[in-house]
């Protein structure tokens, strides 16, 4: 496999489970040595996709392949060079971190050591642990532990999914920091998050809701999908802020965010500047005297939901 | 908020826990005022945990006080749990019972009459547009769908202050709006909302944050305010630059 091939690549795979459609019609690549982001709440498909990738279960149609190796055909070859953490803490409990270490490493018919140059940052800020069971270790412990599990026979793609889900602030930046260390040694990494907020540790990330990639996009340039100007609304009065903006007869989207409400025109081509002129006249003329309205930049969430609304399913 | 009032839903003044030589929370002092939605923050072992079983009533203090809905959470710890309600992540509701067994199932254990129960299911039910799902079983209702209802049962006998712990994980983003506007909702007729979240984003939504790091309260004021003080640009970076000093924030 040449760097210029993909370390994934998925074609039109489609998963039901019964009624349900777990996958539909998914399409996408992921680059050799990139950091990319599968962001979606849950009952998205993003575990589906991950089993499907990992070789665990087989798609109803489409096909893929990872390191250039068909998910069907070659599974056996796929798992030998893959390293997957899912999203339920799945070591054993009752042995010691370092058991847990050297059981996953037998498995892959190698050892802690040959394993050393990809673990040894990540182990080392565990190893005073060594010897406690893994069932009490911190969550964020739990994560480290389970992330050298996962990379100890050195794989060329790892898959994380949700690694991030349950633990502190502090913890999960330091996972993200750790990841993004190990793209820097030529891994490629899929990772999956419902929160949106950590799309910008990624290179790229694809959006994935009810089964369907929304948008595909660098995180840093997603701003520039939202077709239209937003305006951030301010106002100590919060619940007659959200209604005085949803009676503006152009009113095209109203979420609150955070401390402010982001508020889109429904006239597409308008002026920031004269929407905003328009809104202060509108929310005085409402006793909102203390409101305050900014021309601001989309996010990812913005990006995020105005797909939602553009998709022919409504949210749940 | 400088001095208690009688609107202050949330009196704690020096509140203190041991646990044999460990102090788990370390004389700590703040109010929250009646429907405000405040959002108490903090690392893992920080003891936010310990914090909030003393509020409502489940661990007693070894020093300092804690009034709650104007009754203190020691020596009236049965009245506190009488004028509060509680939703956690893993939600209380039960999953083989139908919404609105779930629903009469509470309103029964907050000892609601059934002619109150009745009232408030169908105000409920109109304002969460229920109809169709009040007799699905709860396991078959989509995540959005159960925090919400999770959340109204939450606040059935109408509490003076409601916990919430970690309320919106896993949805999508404007779903958890909804649940925002919801809390707003409750927290403009004068419920208290008392909020524990990991995702900082999450904390921005609230009226006033508190950032409790090893047993104490390192920061509280409006995000806006904190930002400003700590300059940084998120209440993420606030949380890190306080619970970690030293990292990169």
């Amino acid at each position: 496999m040449s760097d210029a091939d993909p370390a994934v690549s998925a074609v039109s795979l489609t998963k039901r489970f019964g009624d349900v459609v777990a996958l539909d019609d998914v399409t996408f690549d992921v680059r050799s040595g990139e950091l990319f982001g599968l962001i979606g709440p849950d009952g998205a498909g993003k575990t589906t996709l991950f089993r499907l990738l990992t070789t665990l279960q087989l798609a109803d149609t489409g096909s893929a392949r990872v390191l250039d190796l068909d998910v069907v055909k070659d599974y056996r070859a796929i798992r030998a060079r893959i390293g997957y953490m899912p999203g339920r803490f799945s070591l054993y409990a009752d042995l010691s971190v370092e058991e847990n270490l050297r059981f996953f490493a037998s498995v892959f018919g190698t050892t802690i050591e040959a394993g050393e140059r990809l673990i040894a940052p990540i182990y080392s800020q565990i190893a005073r642990f060594a010897d406690r069971r893994a069932g009490a270790l911190s969550g964020g412990m739990k994560q480290k532990l389970a992330l050298c599990c996962a990379l100890v026979h050195l794989p060329e793609l790892l898959l994380l999914d949700e690694p991030t889900t349950g633990v502190d602030a502090v913890s999960r930046r330091e996972f993200w920091d750790l990841l993004a260390t190990l793209r820097v040694e030529g891994l490629t990494i899929v990772a999956s998050t419902p929160y949106m907020d950590e799309a910008a540790r990624c290179d790229r990330v694809a959006l994935i809701q009810h089964g369907r990639i929304l948008e595909i996009a660098d995180p840093r340039a997603i701003g520039a999908r939202f077709d239209r100007p937003l305006l951030a609304v301010r106002s100590a009065e919060r619940v007659a802020l959200l209604r005085a903006l949803r009676e503006h007869p152009y009113a095209h989207s109203v979420f609150p965010f955070g401390e402010a409400v982001h508020y889109t025109d429904q006239r597409v081509d308008r002026e920031a500047s004269e929407i905003a002129a328009e809104l202060r006249r509108h929310l005085a003329a409402r006793g909102l005297t203390d409101a305050t309205v900014s021309v601001t930049e989309p996010g990812i969430e913005d990006v995020f939901m105005a797909l939602m609304q553009r998709a022919p399913k409504a949210a749940a | 908020m400088s001095t208690a009032s009688a609107s202050s839903a949330i009196e704690v003044r020096s509140l203190t826990r041991r646990f044999g030589a460990f102090t788990a929370v370390d004389a700590i002092s703040f109010d929250v005022a009646a429907g405000e939605v405040f959002g108490f923050l903090g690392a893992n072992g920080a003891g936010k945990t310990t914090a909030i079983r003393m509020l409502i009533g489940l661990l007693a203090p070894t020093s300092g006080s804690a009034r709650v809905a104007g009754f203190d959470v020691a020596t009236q710890a049965e009245e506190v749990k009488r004028h509060i309600g509680y939703m956690s992540q893993r939600f209380s509701l039960y999953e083989d019972l139908t919404v609105r067994e779930n629903i009469t199932l509470y309103g029964g254990i907050y000892g609601l009459s059934d002619r109150a129960i009745d009232e408030r299911t169908a105000a409920l039910v109109d304002r969460l547009d229920l109809g169709r799902d009040l007799d699905a079983r709860v396991k078959a209702i989509p995540l959005g769908w159960k925090q919400k209802l999770a959340f109204s049962v939450a606040v059935l006998h109408e509490p003076t202050v409601v916990f919430l712990d970690e309320p919106t994980g896993g949805v999508d983003p404007i779903t958890r709006r909804q649940f925002w506007e919801l809390i707003y909702a409750t927290a403009a007729q004068g419920t208290t909302v008392f909020v524990t979240t990991h995702y900082m984003d999450e904390a921005e939504y609230c009226d006033r944050i508190s950032i409790m790091v090893d047993g104490r309260i390192a920061a509280l004021g409006t995000p806006a305010e904190l930002k400003t003080r700590f300059e940084r640009e998120t209440i993420d970076d606030v949380f890190v630059h306080l619970a970690r000093p030293g990292t990169a924030a």
